[in-house]
Formats: structure tokens, sequence, C-alpha cells
């Protein structure tokens, strides 16, 4: 029993970070067929910000809350800027999409290295924070736990916005079909920048996180952004049901794997059976029906 | 691996009965080195781009101070050291096209450089195909011995061994191991656990995690469970901000499983986000070493730099070149046969006390020492060798050493 608690409490937090940064390259690769390889420098951005709060605001307790808000915003408008500067140049060409964020990543990661060093600074967990909760076999850290729920709220705060305002149902109709979308008076333009901003907005809360569990460095993003892509292949695209479901499972798997063999063997038999399940089912775990996409 | 070591030590016995030529290609002649002008041509060649850049520009620093104190007391030989700097740009493959150019283009009368062991395997064919020479400043796993490199850093015998050796007298009885995947810490952790069996330490866990992941929870979780006496820590980088904080965070503290690192050094160590006060390090040098060319070297460094920590592989870049200096000046030639020949013996009284180059390995005699971090991340010294300890990179003079044993 005891050897099933380790690795259900790790792969829940491990899904949780997943979950974060994939929701934003769901909603855009989903929205827009754009693959943006510098989601992850947004995740890192986030991570950057709570450091940088910390230096202005000495509280931990309440820079660690002020960073949130402040990430989000801050990693929503670099977003709201790769959109409005490079990528609204290259819609429908998906491949060049990845090839210019590819470079765009490696910019910002150069940029973070020449402003905060390459060595990577610390963030201070505020006290509220800063212990674990003992269970048999594993004392599980208040800080994972914080990431599962800045992951709950975003999940929420989304699924809510998607669901219930007049902006989530504009963004689920350029998702089903842009053109029907487009003459039905539905800026598409206008939508896919806020949803631009909104996807990035959460990978910066995300790297809120992920600073109080790994502090922070330039290439923080970096390690996230391939796992995160499968996890929103494998979820299939644009549907935020597969996306959960798919961050939790490679969480889970590689946290069991983790612990039955090593952490190497884990990451790549995790990535084969993605492979394998994706020659089983390559639309992913659920596909939006719709006429526009036959 | 046993036949090349054989290999090697027939070259080097040759080599040294006089500088007879081994039967490789036209070596020595091969040399363009020109030696009629004031100066002579030094080739830096460090990572100053990619994710080595953070710790290797801070070897190209202390190399560079160096070669300023070098040449405003006269230069080697009466020549002014003229550094020709190169980028190995964290890039195994570049690291190995550049050495080439410095030696053959360039015609640099050595090299100092390199960081990770893939940048110097990539390197070692080149420098011994150009005859050249490359002083390599970094720790590393050992097994290696080339005529045409000086390795001024640790070996195992000087930094992992002596580290058993401390927990031994620390009374230690169990000890968990936990490692970056890749070939230092699978090496390193192989000479421990053999060691370990000859000291009666059980080893109670061994986990790697490759360099690119820092979510150590599931391996401390592992070690939560173990608890051992003492945590042996071979993880590289970034990744060990993800275990320090994974290990304070379940629970752990330098009181209950205290880890003892190889590579967390003054710099690394406020860089982790956690208070590492009474956690240990195994070096051949610490900022804390107290000896007179130890004050020069970390005022002169401060002056030229700010306020930056100084720290192992610094020292031993820094030792580097007053070695090649001394060399040099023994043979009374830049050439590589003749310093070769003249490089056994050759002492520096460096900032880490005195060391001496082992003329048949090519590395070098240090003292080991253990830290202890203090609250304000600097080292207490803890622990000392009885004086240098010879280098002996393949372990030849320990009999629990079985290379081919798992």
């Amino acid at each position: 029993m005891e050897s099933f608690i380790t690795p259900l409490l790790t792969g829940a937090s491990t899904g949780a970070i997943l979950l974060i940064a994939a929701l934003g390259l769901a909603l855009t690769f989903g929205q827009m067929g754009v693959i943006n390889m510098a989601h992850g420098e947004f995740l890192m951005a986030g991570a950057y910000i709570a450091y940088v709060t910390q230096q202005v605001v000495t509280s931990a307790g309440l820079s660690i809350l002020l960073a949130l808000p402040l990430a989000f915003l801050g990693a929503g408008l670099l977003g709201l800027l790769l959109e409005v500067l490079v990528i609204s140049r290259m819609y429908h060409r998906p491949l060049d999409t990845l090839l210019v964020t590819v470079g765009v990543s490696m910019v910002l990661q150069q940029l973070a290295k020449d402003v905060f060093g390459a060595q990577g600074d610390p963030v201070t967990a505020p006290d509220w924070l800063d212990g674990y909760i003992s269970v048999p076999g594993y004392n599980w850290p208040y800080a994972k736990i914080f990431t599962i729920v800045i992951a709950l709220a975003a999940l929420g705060g989304l699924a809510a916005v998607l669901k219930y305002s007049s902006f989530g149902r504009k963004i689920r109709a350029t998702v089903q079909n842009r053109d029907l979308a487009e003459t039905m008076g539905i800026s598409t333009r206008r939508t896919d920048r806020l949803t631009f901003f909104v996807g990035s907005g959460i990978a910066g809360l995300g790297g809120v996180a992920l600073a109080l569990t790994s502090g922070t460095n330039p290439t923080l993003g970096a390690t996230y952004i391939i796992p995160a892509f499968l996890v929103v292949v494998a979820g299939g695209l644009g549907q935020l049901k597969g996306t959960v479901l798919a961050a939790l499972a490679v969480g889970l798997l590689t946290a069991f794997l983790t612990d039955w063999f090593n952490s190497s063997m884990a990451q790549v038999v995790t990535f084969a059976l993605i492979v394998v399940f994706l020659q089983v089912r390559p639309q992913g775990l659920f596909t939006v029906r719709t006429r526009g996409l036959a | 691996m046993t036949s090349t070591a054989a290999a090697l030590a027939a070259g080097l016995v040759l080599s040294s009965c006089g500088g007879a030529k081994t039967d490789e290609a036209p070596s020595a002649s091969k040399s363009c080195v020109d030696t009629s002008g004031s100066t002579i041509k030094l080739g830096f060649l460090n990572s100053t781009s990619g994710p080595m850049a953070i710790s290797e520009q801070t070897v190209r620093d202390s190399l560079q101070l160096a070669a300023d104190e070098i040449n405003a007391s006269g230069g080697i030989l009466g020549k002014k050291i003229e550094a020709v700097e190169e980028d190995g740009a964290s890039d195994p493959a570049v690291f190995a096209e550049k050495i080439g150019k410095l030696l053959t283009s360039d015609c640099v009368a050595a090299v100092f450089g390199g960081w990770t062991s893939a940048s110097r395997k990539a390197m070692l064919p080149v420098v011994e195909g150009d005859h050249g020479l490359l002083f390599y400043p970094v720790q590393y796993e050992g097994l290696e011995a080339s005529k045409n490199i000086y390795y001024t850093g640790a070996t195992t015998n000087q930094q992992i061994i002596p580290a058993m050796d401390f927990l031994k007298d620390k009374g230690v009885k169990t000890l968990f191991l936990a490692g970056s995947d890749y070939v230092f810490p699978r090496t390193a952790n192989k000479i421990i656990k053999q060691y370990a069996k000859e000291l009666d330490i059980e080893i109670v866990g061994e986990e790697y995690v490759p360099l690119d992941k820092d979510d150590w929870s599931t391996q401390v979780a592992k070690i939560v469970k173990a608890k051992p006496d003492f945590v042996f820590n071979t993880i590289n980088g970034s990744s060990n901000v993800g275990f320090i904080k994974a290990y304070y965070e379940q629970g752990l503290t330098a009181k209950t499983s205290p880890i003892i690192s190889v590579s967390i050094a003054e710099e690394e160590a406020p860089a982790m986000g956690k208070d590492l006060t009474g956690q240990y390090a195994s070096w051949n040098y610490f900022q804390s070493v107290k000896s007179a060319a130890n004050d020069t070297f970390v005022k002169a460094f401060k002056a030229k730099y700010g306020d930056r920590p100084t720290s192992d592989p610094m020292e031993a870049a820094y030792t580097s070149l007053y070695l090649f200096k001394a060399m040099v000046e023994k043979a009374d030639s830049f050439d590589v046969d003749k310093i070769n020949d003249a490089a056994d013996g050759v002492t520096f009284a460096s900032p880490e006390g005195p060391v001496t180059i082992n003329g048949e390995n090519h590395h070098i005699a240090k003292t080991s020492l253990i830290g202890q971090i203090n609250k304000d991340d600097q080292f207490d010294i803890v622990w000392s060798s009885d004086g240098p300890i010879e280098p002996d990179p393949f372990l030849k003079g320990y009999s629990w050493w079985d290379p081919s044993a798992n």
C-alpha cells in the first residue's frame, strides 16, 4: 500500500505542472494551429516574476500571493507580444510557427541568462508553504500541493470562461469553424489574441509554482515543453478534458515508473507508450466533432 | 580499456626516455609554435555560451587573472602571454574543432580549458594527433591518462575516496547515492560501492535522475524511507536545486541524513534556495583555505572581478597556468616533448597548498579537503588528508578496485 502512495502523490503534482503547461498549448494549438515552442519560456517568465517580486516585496507570503496575478499578466503580455509581432504573420503555416518560436525560445532563454545570470536564483517559500503532510511512506510538501491548487484553479477558471462567458463562446466557435465564426460577426483575430494572452498567462502561474519547487533558471521551461506537447497531442487537439486526463496519466505513469525502475527508464517508457498509443488512436483521447475539420 | 592503458603506459615510458618518438605520425616536427617574438600564444578554450557557460566563464576569468599576473612579473621565459580565446559553446564537437584550430592554425604553445568529460574526450584525439598540450582544470572520473593532457583538477582518489575515508572516520554505517544520469556519477558511484564494501559501509539506495530533470521527489522519498546516515551527492548543475528543495521539503536535514557533495561549491550553494548550513562538500580547494598564496589569489580575483567567490575549478585553472610556466622554465623550451620530459616533480605553491606534477600520469598531487557549509555559504574546513595525495587515476594502488566488476 505504502509503495502506491508515494508515486500517486508525486504523480499528481507532476500531472498538475504538466496540465498548467499544456492548457495554454492546447488552447492555441487547438484554436489557431500554432505550434508555440516558446511556451515553456512563459513558465520561466512566471518563475522569474516570482523571483523579482520577492526582491521587491520581502515578505515571502505576500510576495508569492502578489506574484500570481503579476505572473499571469506578465507572461500573458509576453504571449500577446509574440502573437502580435511574430505569430500573426504566419497563420496557416504551422511548420513556420514551430521554427520561429524555437528561435524566440532561444532568444528568451539567452535574455534571461543575460539579465539574471545562468546560475539560477532561489525563491523562498513562505512559512505556510514550507512544511509537509506526513503520509505513510512519504512526506508530501505543501509546495507540491500548492501546484495542484493552482492547476485546479486555472482549470476551473478556464472551464468557466469557456462555458459561460461570451469570450469563451467565441473561442469555442473559432475552434469549431473559424470561417463560419467570422461570418457570424466574431472577430477571430481579436479572439486569437485574447486566447494567446490567457494561454500564456496560465503558463506564468505555473512558473510561480515551479519557482517554489525547483527555483528559477533560464532553461526551466525547456524541460517542460516536449512533455506538454505530448500531453496536448495525446489528449486530443483543443480538448480540455483530454488534456486534463492525458496530463494526469503522463504524470502518474512517470511517477510509478520512476518508483519501480528509475527516472531515465521512466522517461523512455512513458514516451514509448505515448507513441504506441498514438499509433492506435492518432486523434488522441478525444476529438472535436466539427464539420470544419472533416 | 586495460589494453589502452597498457599502451599508454608504454608510450609514457618511451617518451620519458629522452623524448624518443613513438610510432605515431610526425609529431613534434609538426609544431608551428612561434617562439621568435616577444610574446607566446596560449589558447583559452572555455564555453562562454550554452548551458556550461556559467561554470566555464569563471575558469576563463581566473585564467585571465593568472595571465595578467604572469605578464606583470615578466612573462614565461621572458615572453608575455598572448591569449587566443575561443568559445567551446558547451558542445564537445566544437571543442574538438576549436582545439584543432588553436593548435594548428593559431599555433598556440598550450591550450587551457574544457569542463565536461565529454568535451575532454572529444579534444583528446585531436590534441594527441596534433601533439599539443591541453591543461584540463576540473575534477573528473579518472581512468584516463594522455601524454598530451595535464589534469590539474582532482582524480577520484583525491576527491571521492578521501570523502569515503571521512565518512568512515565519522562512523557512518549506511550511505545513499544520488547522482545525475551520466558518466561521472555512474563511474564515481561504481568506485564508491566497491570501496564501501571494503570499509563496511552499507549502500542502502542508489538513484539517478537525468541532468535536464529537476524533480527529485520520488528519489528523496526513498531516502526518507531508507534513513541513511549520509547521502553521497554526485548530482550536477541546476538539477541540484530540485534535489535540495525536495530533500528539505520532505523533512530531511543536515542532522537527519547529511549530504556530502562533490559539485556544490561556493558559487552554487547560495543558489539552492535553502539554508545549506551543516552540509558537506569534498574538494581540493575552498575560498576559506588559509595560506598566503590563497590570500593573494582571492584578493586579486576580487580586485579584478568584484565580490565574487572563488572555487575549486577556478583555482585549478589558475594553478595550471603557473604550472605551465614552471614546466617551460625548467625545460627552457616551449617544445612539447621537452616540457613533458621536464614535467615530473615540478611544483607550485598554489592557493590550495603545494601541488606537484606526476610526470608519469600527468595528474598532480593535491591535498584533499572536506568543508562544511556555514551560514555565509562559505566552507569551514573540517577534514584534510595528511598532505598531498599522489594521483592514481586508474586506482592501481587500491586492491579492492576491480574495473570490470559492477
